[in-house]
């Protein structure tokens, strides 16, 4: 099984909103999910980078990051923990030193961009939501995901959102076949995922196309020929949203849009408590068919 | 949350009013099912369905149900004389293993509406997805729009109406179900064949279309069904068992 919720605001109206409403779509996916959840939110642009980092044990391996960070790069560094995660606000162009660091603490990366942050655990997603406060948390479109794991072990690594580059991240429902195959043919362009996980290889795949130079629709469209297996992606970038189901189609999904939002749920549950539902344009995305919204 | 005892919807029964109201958003599932399933007829409407799953299933008298808003898996499953009428859209398996009666959705429905039903009337006045029909036997099934990709498959009796198109891989394997598409239909599958409609077909088909509220014209449409080489035993391979 597994649970999608996503929510891409079209206007900023449900901004400060955003976190409360994707909290109840998220609990609202736990019956389809109780593993693990996660959720990506892309909220306020970082002066610099943002990066997500999560440890088993915070409050050794928080304590003093902020000082080391500042003295290995020589400049102003903000580290906000928010229970096993905490968000890093880094200056530009600091990545490559601060990931070099990272893995020598054995600290882990969930993701790192400018606007998106990333938190993800073991546990039902009322749990994961609470610890992280995501009710509380604003932004522009998020993605969350209850997972019921198949392809790996149930541990944070393996919980999805994947966040594979910049303010990139993919949720999926489903398995994939051919992930073995495709991880090598990704490792060779430099893309190489952490996890022995079939679903970072589709984000690993979303980000080389992207990097490629191709546009968020012609990497969703690029899923269709090179991943074999069943899936429904969701995908978000620091401007966009976007959906794919494979071409047969067996993982629900029901997406709704209004003037204020587009919205995915694996079932039309998740929807329940969105402003204006009623009147919302309700449809099942169709196999093999692109979705997606940029603004 | 609240439940609300069988006792006390069983109470309110008493007063006779019509319809009765049960609002899920203070309902258990199981109350309202095994409330429903215990009646003998009466109107009822149901509230505030948020898409729950498995809404108004095994009924087995001639209740008029009426379901406000949409739902989620397996709403009104084998039906058995009850009317079933939902507002909104349903999600996957509406219908699934109808008996006898009618479900009606405004809306679109998710995959497999209808799926081994054996007998009674689905009406889906949107769209439905993919699998619509799979292993129907003896219900009748029409749907207003498009349907996805696989419906029919492995369908013995009964009919799908379709006054919308159809994709792919319609009534594959196919056994005795008769199809009628008034669309395009994106490709047929393995032993699906189109036939000649004949008097008798558009007597069905009529008949159909007037119950399910279709203002169509019978002879705009085709129909469809098995080439019966796939299922059949061939006495010429007798040999080959």
């Amino acid at each position: 099984m597994c649970g999608i919720v996503g929510l891409f605001l079209k206007k900023d109206d449900l901004r400060p909103q955003l976190g409360d409403l994707l909290t109840d779509m998220l609990i609202s996916m736990t019956d389809r999910g109780p593993d693990s959840a996660g959720i990506a939110i892309y909220g306020d642009d970082a002066q610099g980078l943002k990066m997500t980092i999560q440890s088993d044990t915070p409050d050794e391996t928080f304590a003093g990051l902020e000082d080391s960070l500042k003295a290995l790069l020589g400049a102003p560094v903000q580290v906000r923990v928010v229970d096993t995660h905490a968000v890093l606000t880094l200056p530009e162009g600091s990545e490559p030193e601060v990931r070099a660091y990272m893995a020598e603490k054995g600290i882990r990366i969930m993701g790192a961009g400018q606007s998106m942050e990333i938190f993800k655990e073991v546990g039902l997603p009322k749990d994961v939501a609470a610890r992280f406060g995501i009710r509380q948390m604003g932004g522009s479109h998020g993605i969350g995901h209850t997972r019921m794991a198949t392809e790996s072990a149930v541990t944070t690594l393996g919980a999805h959102p994947f966040s594979t580059d910049g303010d990139q991240c993919l949720v999926h429902n489903g398995s994939l076949s051919n992930h073995n195959r495709v991880r090598r043919e990704l490792a060779r362009k430099g893309f190489v995922p952490q996890t022995q996980n079939d679903t970072e290889v589709a984000a690993c795949y979303i980000s080389s196309r992207l990097a490629e130079g191709a546009n968020l629709g012609e990497a969703l469209e690029g899923t269709l020929d090179d991943l074999d297996g069943f899936f429904t992606f969701v995908v978000g970038t620091r401007n966009g949203f976007g959906v794919v189901r494979d071409p047969i189609a067996c993982k629900p999904a029901v997406m709704a849009e209004t003037d204020s939002y587009v919205a995915f749920g694996s079932e039309y549950r998740a929807f329940a408590n969105l402003p204006g539902i009623e009147d919302a344009r309700i449809w099942e995305p169709e196999p093999a068919t692109v979705y997606f919204w940029e603004r | 949350m609240t439940t609300m005892a069988n006792t006390q919807i069983r109470e309110d029964l008493d007063i006779g009013v019509q319809p009765r109201t049960i609002d899920m958003a203070w309902t258990e599932l199981r109350d309202l099912n095994s409330t429903l399933q215990a009646q003998t007829g009466g109107e009822w409407v149901i509230e505030n369905p948020r898409g729950a799953h498995a809404l108004a299933v095994g009924l087995q008298a001639p209740l008029e149900v009426t379901i406000k808003g949409s739902t989620g898996y397996y709403c009104a499953g084998m039906n058995k004389e009850a009317r079933v009428h939902v507002t909104g859209s349903v999600g996957p398996g509406v219908a699934e293993n109808m008996i006898s009666g009618s479900v009606t959705v405004e809306g679109d429905a998710s995959q497999y509406a209808g799926a081994t039903g054996h007998g009674g009337l689905l009406v889906i006045k949107g769209n439905a997805s993919s699998r619509c029909g799979i292993s129907m036997k003896g219900i009748d099934i029409v749907v207003h729009g498009n349907i996805g990709h696989m419906s029919a498959f492995m369908a013995q009796s009964g009919n799908l109406v379709v006054l919308g198109d159809a994709g792919d891989a319609l009534g594959d394997s196919l056994y005795e179900a008769r199809l009628f598409v008034r669309g395009k239909v994106k490709s047929l599958g393995a032993d699906c064949i189109e036939k000649e409609m004949r008097p008798e077909h558009l007597e069905i088909l009529a008949d159909l279309l007037k119950r399910a509220g279709a203002d169509a014209d019978p002879s705009e449409f085709r129909r469809y069904g098995s080439a019966r080489k796939l299922y059949n035993f061939h006495v010429d391979h007798a040999g080959d068992y």
